[in-house]
């Protein structure tokens, strides 16, 4: 690693620490209150979760609806293991467990259904979704439709700041690998990317299975936090609000989807003043970025702290906070 | 005589009651030029989509030497087949057009590359050692083509002649033992023709690698290849040098028409 490297992590490092500090001292002084607080970790969870999806949807270009499904599996192990060893040990064990068993799963859907493309795909995801939840409903030990209540909180607002951070720099450094690189390649052009000997079929479904991963930590922490699970609230509407989150924010832009779920999270919050024109103004928002901004908020563009601070010549401070 | 690195064995593929390719043998050598001509719809394409395994022949089979012997492909898919040492280029151009020139040829070296997955989630020193090394090979191929100029230009920004010229570039990323062209010189104009023609007599000398070569622009391939293959129907019509197909009498007969 030589010093420019360096000093571009470090930078990187220093705002997320600044962005902490930052939370940390607003709790101090009580100046966001329990319900602020929610609401952080409320977006750090669709942050997750629509971070995975935009590795599903912006990269590899497989348009999936059945994030839902594996947000559930998530939150059914964390809900049943933690229950059962009630430590953050078992909470641990228990995302350890969503994540596996997510994995294989969207292993098992991925094979044959990745085959497909566009329409198709979106239905067939959509179908395991909703498979995943008819199962869930129907199982003894998942307690049916009631869903499960009394999970034992682990989940505060530094946990998911943290796996927030850990899953941006996971899905950014993976991006740039050449396993993602090639996951890319396959989307710009399929028999192109086929013709250079790169496996197509294989590296759609590694983007598959890692997405319905960090859906499944976004499940657990979601489950642990609100302390209860029920299948309704893994419904094909909970697979579309992460969807807006990717669409709004630009397909394929990691910070776009980061800066969406902060701006959608506040927005719902200030929305809450508003009754029932809540859900009008919320549709109108959507439509009027769709309007200006078709492509999402960022398009497919970066944020770059290294264009900010070293192409240009020096800090000029002012580190743009909406970047997380 | 050089070894036989190619060949194929009464290749046909049927598409309904269409045989576009009919009975095809053909062979190619180490470090041969061949071009492979035929009037519109004579099966050229789709000859090469069963030599590169994006179709599966009804009949015959596709051989690959494989360092020992000619071995059997017909089951072998595309990106394994890329992995024995075959690449090409489309006749309607095919870039990653979201990336750069340099990393469309870096993307070429995905199936060489040594880097782990993992390394690169925790950007150790390998990974570093492993990217430059990629890298430096990257930019000395474009160098070769004096393409480095515009190594960092959107794909989808460059010119069509510099587009057909990263598509050769990438597919010798690849380090193929043989090069398909699809129409290399289609759309475009003489003097990009002629640039193309001395760039396809490098690529031969330099990188000693064979060639296949569909191509329309009878200068082009008349001046470039060893043996040609015409094709009509599906059929092979005709085999031989530049000057013997000049000369033949069928070939004539199906590019122009009979006389009187």
């Amino acid at each position: 690693m030589d010093k420019a490297h360096i000093k571009y992590t470090l930078s990187w490092a220093t705002l997320v620490l600044m962005i902490f500090v930052f939370i940390y001292v607003t709790t101090i002084f009580d100046v966001i209150g329990q319900y602020g607080m929610t609401t952080i970790v409320l977006i750090g969870i669709n942050l997750i979760a629509a971070v995975g999806l935009n590795l599903v949807i912006g990269m590899s270009g497989q348009f999936s609806l059945g994030h839902a499904g594996f947000m559930a599996i998530g939150a059914y192990a964390t809900a049943l293991v933690s229950s059962a060893i009630p430590s953050i040990y078992g909470f641990i064990i228990s995302l350890i467990v969503g994540i596996m068993v997510s994995g294989v799963i969207a292993l098992a859907v991925g094979l044959p259904t990745l085959r497909l493309s566009g329409d198709y795909l979106a239905i067939a995801t959509l179908g395991v979704a909703e498979i995943i939840r008819i199962i869930i409903i129907n199982m003894k030990s998942t307690r049916g439709a009631a869903g499960i209540f009394g999970i034992p909180n682990f989940v505060n607002w530094q946990v998911v700041f943290g796996l927030s951070v850990v899953a941006i720099v996971f899905v950014v450094n993976f991006v740039r690998s050449t396993t993602g690189q090639a996951i890319i390649a396959v989307r710009d052009n399929e028999i192109a990317a086929e013709s250079l000997g790169i496996n197509t079929t294989k590296y759609k479904v590694i983007a598959f299975v890692l997405g319905a991963m960090l859906a499944a930590i976004a499940g657990g922490l979601r489950a642990s936090f609100i302390q209860s699970v029920s299948p309704q609230d893994y419904t094909f509407m909970q697979s579309i609000t992460i969807l807006i989150i990717v669409v709004l924010g630009g397909i394929g832009s990691i910070s776009g989807t980061v800066v969406t779920a902060i701006v959608l999270g506040i927005l719902d919050v200030i929305l809450q003043n508003f009754g029932s024109l809540r859900m009008v103004i919320y549709a109108l928002v959507l439509i009027i970025v769709m309007i200006f901004r078709p492509k999402g908020l960022l398009g497919t563009s970066e944020f770059s702290l290294k264009k900010i601070l070293f192409d240009s010549g020096g800090d000029h401070g002012n580190n743009n906070s909406k970047n997380q | 005589m050089a070894t036989t690195i190619l060949k194929t064995n009464n290749l046909s593929i049927k598409f309904g009651g269409v045989t576009a390719v009919d009975q095809v043998n053909i062979e190619a050598r180490e470090n041969e030029l061949i071009g492979l001509i035929g009037p519109n719809g004579a099966g050229k394409t789709t000859l090469f989509n069963l030599l590169t395994g994006v179709y599966q022949p009804t009949d015959g089979e596709v051989s690959i030497y494989d360092g020992t012997h000619l071995k059997n492909v017909n089951h072998v898919p595309p990106h394994r087949r890329a992995q024995l040492g075959i690449a090409r280029t489309f006749q309607n151009i095919r870039l990653f057009e979201s990336r750069t020139v340099l990393e469309n040829v870096l993307i070429a070296m995905t199936t060489q590359s040594k880097a782990r997955t993992a390394q690169a989630l925790f950007r150790t020193p390998g990974f570093y050692k492993e990217t430059a090394k990629k890298r430096a090979r990257a930019l000395s191929l474009l160098q070769i083509f004096d393409m480095i100029a515009v190594a960092d230009e959107l794909a989808s920004n460059l010119p069509y002649g510099q587009q057909r010229r990263l598509e050769i570039v990438r597919a010798l990323a690849t380090q193929p033992k043989i090069l398909f062209l699809d129409e290399p010189a289609a759309g475009m104009n003489p003097q990009e023709t002629q640039v193309l023609t001395d760039l396809i007599k490098q690529i031969q000398k330099t990188f000693k690698i064979t060639i296949i070569l569909i191509e329309h622009d009878m200068n082009l391939v008349m001046a470039v290849s060893e043996r040609l293959y015409v094709l009509e129907y599906g059929k092979v019509l005709a085999t031989g040098t530049p000057s013997d197909i000049q000369q033949n009498k069928a070939v004539i007969k199906a590019y122009l028409g009979e006389e009187g």
